[in-house]
């Protein structure tokens, strides 16, 4: 019997230490998953997983704190951004993320994230955005598409009811304490890699003390828009993307340096 | 020591940096703002102090409760409808466990009602401060040293105990100057005196978790059991009250914060007219003091419960009382303050006719409410009692 020489193999993929040795409750397909790994691939290469503070959302992202070996809480609905204020500004030499949906970040709590915008809180807040309230089963939020169906706009989204989506990343680009807010996507390889490449600038943006830096990411729910996984990441790009494009919003002069380092 | 002259507001936030607070987050509304502003003129000069003005009191509760998580002395204050808004927070704060000191400097209600001094928050504070099984410790001064005693002190009951600290205050205590001893310096934490559940990074510890979440009911119960065995812990050693001339009285006075304090001088009163009148002040009202006035209630004749609102703690009272005498109560409301001669004119009524005047009645002639007001109108200038004919 012989055994494997173990030195002739090279680790090319291991878990991050950020990232807990526990199953999600997320749904298959979802790409919920995918964004917490990129975000624990992201700490781990920076070195900041013993001195990051994970505020989790209401919402699917509700137990995120138990996905990350980091110190994590659980914010009212909408209120990351203002507890994560309360924990930065005490704590200014560690690193506080928000991850939030846009049921949280969009509508309940609009007030919270455009006021830490506005205030250049040194925060790094994750939103994702999936044009559902996923948690509670599908509703409509700001998000939704126009003609979405959906069992709180159960003959599609209607924009004379209730106005067009929301265009949440270029309204915050507005605001002079964001300093870098960009949209991207997690429907393709390509993009997941651009994904993570701005998880990682904006986690250096709060590194600098440069202000608010968000990274709105597009996301499928499977689940929710009654759609195989595949068809939904599909969708993404076909329906999403066109009314949300991908780009970056807002990136100052003091970050763009620092958008060019891997 | 010296007493200084000392404004109510500015005195809490004063006695709040003496007591090491570290983060004060608020969100202006009269008459607690010259609170926020005293914060906001003197914490920043102590280095590591964090002032920040919120966008609403919804940021402000939030806030509060990330610097409660890092395990940061913090506080926040507010009037009435500022703490309406904070109740979400409040709630989460009970829930996750983590401790946190509110001052409420109450005004009239409801709806945005008035600036003029109330109660009428005590169902609020001591019933309803959120959803769920909590309580908030709920200490309600009657001076302007008792609201610097305890704002100093509440940071050490909050921390104790793990919950939420209000002191609820009304809009006389937060405006009125009185003489003050400012209590000594505590410093704030150091790092190595940080609580060992506060999020403060996992640098050679595993990670810790603060959530108020728990999706499975057992689970749940077990933190609701933990959390009102605590509140069990709060009734058992902090329930606080002030009593005089009870021993020989027939009739007591039950009334608190700056109508405990207006009692006072009935009590006065009414023992020269040689009345046998005793008082009987709860200073905590959530716990309240409920077996003292048990006991109360069987040796006095009558209870007269006096509030600046509807009636709110007289619910308490009469819990207590539990029929073994009779709970009287008079009451004015919309920031009415009743003055001295007009609860003596009831404590008159009750030894001659057995029964008080509810002040609806009194402005009427009929003995009917008052039709609703037309118009708005302004205060009648002169005797406050003109202000019945503004109706």
């Amino acid at each position: 019997m012989t055994t494997l020489p173990l030195t002739e193999f090279e680790v090319v993929y291991h878990r991050p230490d950020t990232l807990a040795t526990i199953t999600t409750h997320y749904c298959p397909g979802c790409t919920h998953g995918l964004i917490h790994r990129l975000i624990a691939e992201v700490i781990d290469e920076l070195e900041l997983r013993e001195r990051t503070i994970c505020v989790a959302p209401v919402g699917c992202a509700v137990f995120a704190y138990n996905y990350f070996n980091v110190d994590g809480c659980e914010a009212p609905h909408g209120r990351a951004p203002a507890m994560a204020t309360g924990m930065k500004r005490c704590q200014p030499d560690k690193i506080v993320f928000t991850y939030q949906g846009d049921g949280d970040l969009a509508a309940i709590g609009t007030n919270e994230i455009i006021h830490a915008a506005g205030r250049g809180e040194n925060l790094t807040v994750i939103f994702v955005n999936n044009a559902t309230y996923g948690m509670t089963g599908g509703q409509m939020a700001p998000t939704t598409l126009v003609g979405q169906v959906t069992p709180s706009s159960p003959t599609g989204r209607d924009a004379h009811m209730v106005g067009l989506p929301m265009h949440v990343s270029e309204m915050i680009s507005t605001l002079s304490g964001a300093s870098y807010v960009v949209r991207r996507s997690v429907h393709n390889v390509a993009n997941i890699n651009k994904t993570k490449a701005a998880i990682k600038t904006a986690f250096r943006v709060q590194m600098e003390g440069l202000g608010l830096s968000m990274v709105e990411i597009l996301s499928s729910c499977p689940t929710n828009w009654h759609m195989a996984p595949p068809d939904a990441l599909q969708w993404i790009e076909d329906a999403m993307m066109p009314v949300f494009p991908l780009g970056d919003y807002k990136v100052t002069d003091a970050v763009m340096p620092l958008t060019k380092r891997r | 020591m010296t007493k200084d002259l000392w404004k109510g507001n500015e005195a809490m936030a004063e006695a709040a940096i003496r007591a090491g607070v570290e983060a004060y987050f608020g969100y202006p509304i009269t008459p607690q703002t010259e609170l926020l502003e005293y914060m906001a003129r003197e914490l920043p000069k102590y280095p590591g102090r964090v002032f920040l003005q919120a966008e609403s009191e919804l940021a402000a509760v939030n806030m509060v409760y990330g610097a409660a998580c890092s395990g940061v002395r913090s506080m926040s204050s507010s009037s009435s409808p500022g703490i309406s808004l904070m109740s979400e927070g409040l709630s989460y704060i009970a829930g996750t466990e983590v401790p946190a000191v509110l001052v409420d400097v109450m005004r009239g209600g409801p709806g945005l009602g008035n600036i003029q001094p109330s109660q009428s928050d005590y169902f609020q504070m001591t019933k309803s401060l959120g959803h769920g099984d909590y309580h908030a410790l709920v200490l309600a001064p009657a001076t302007v040293q008792e609201a610097v005693d305890m704002t100093y002190e509440s940071f050490a009951l909050a921390e104790k105990y793990r919950t939420v600290v209000v002191i609820l205050a009304d809009g006389a205590i937060g405006q009125m100057m009185e003489p003050v001893e400012l209590p000594p310096w505590r410093q704030p934490l150091t790092e190595a005196e940080r609580p060992d559940w506060a999020l403060r990074g996992a640098n050679g510890r595993p990670n810790r978790v603060l959530t108020s979440l728990n999706l499975t009911a057992e689970g749940l119960e077990e933190s609701n059991l933990r959390l009102q065995a605590r509140l069990a812990e709060i009734q058992q050693h902090e329930v606080r009250w002030e009593e005089e001339m009870t021993d020989d009285a027939d009739l007591v006075l039950v009334a608190f914060g700056t109508m405990g304090r207006i009692c006072k001088s009935v009590l006065r009163t009414a023992r020269r007219n040689g009345l046998k009148v005793g008082l009987l002040r709860p200073i905590t009202l959530w716990p309240f003091p409920s077996e003292r006035l048990h006991e109360l209630a069987g040796q006095v004749q009558r209870l007269l419960v006096v509030e600046m609102n509807a009636g709110q703690m007289l619910l308490d009272v009469q819990a207590a009382a539990a029929g073994r005498a009779p709970v009287h109560f008079y009451g004015r409301m919309g920031g009415m303050v009743p003055l001295p001669d007009e609860v003596e004119e009831q404590i008159e009524l009750l030894m001659r006719e057995g029964t008080t005047r509810p002040y609806a009645a009194q402005s009427s002639a009929n003995g009917k409410l008052p039709s609703l007001p037309t118009r708005v109108s302004h205060p009648v200038e002169g005797s406050r009692h003109d202000n019945i004919t503004t109706y």
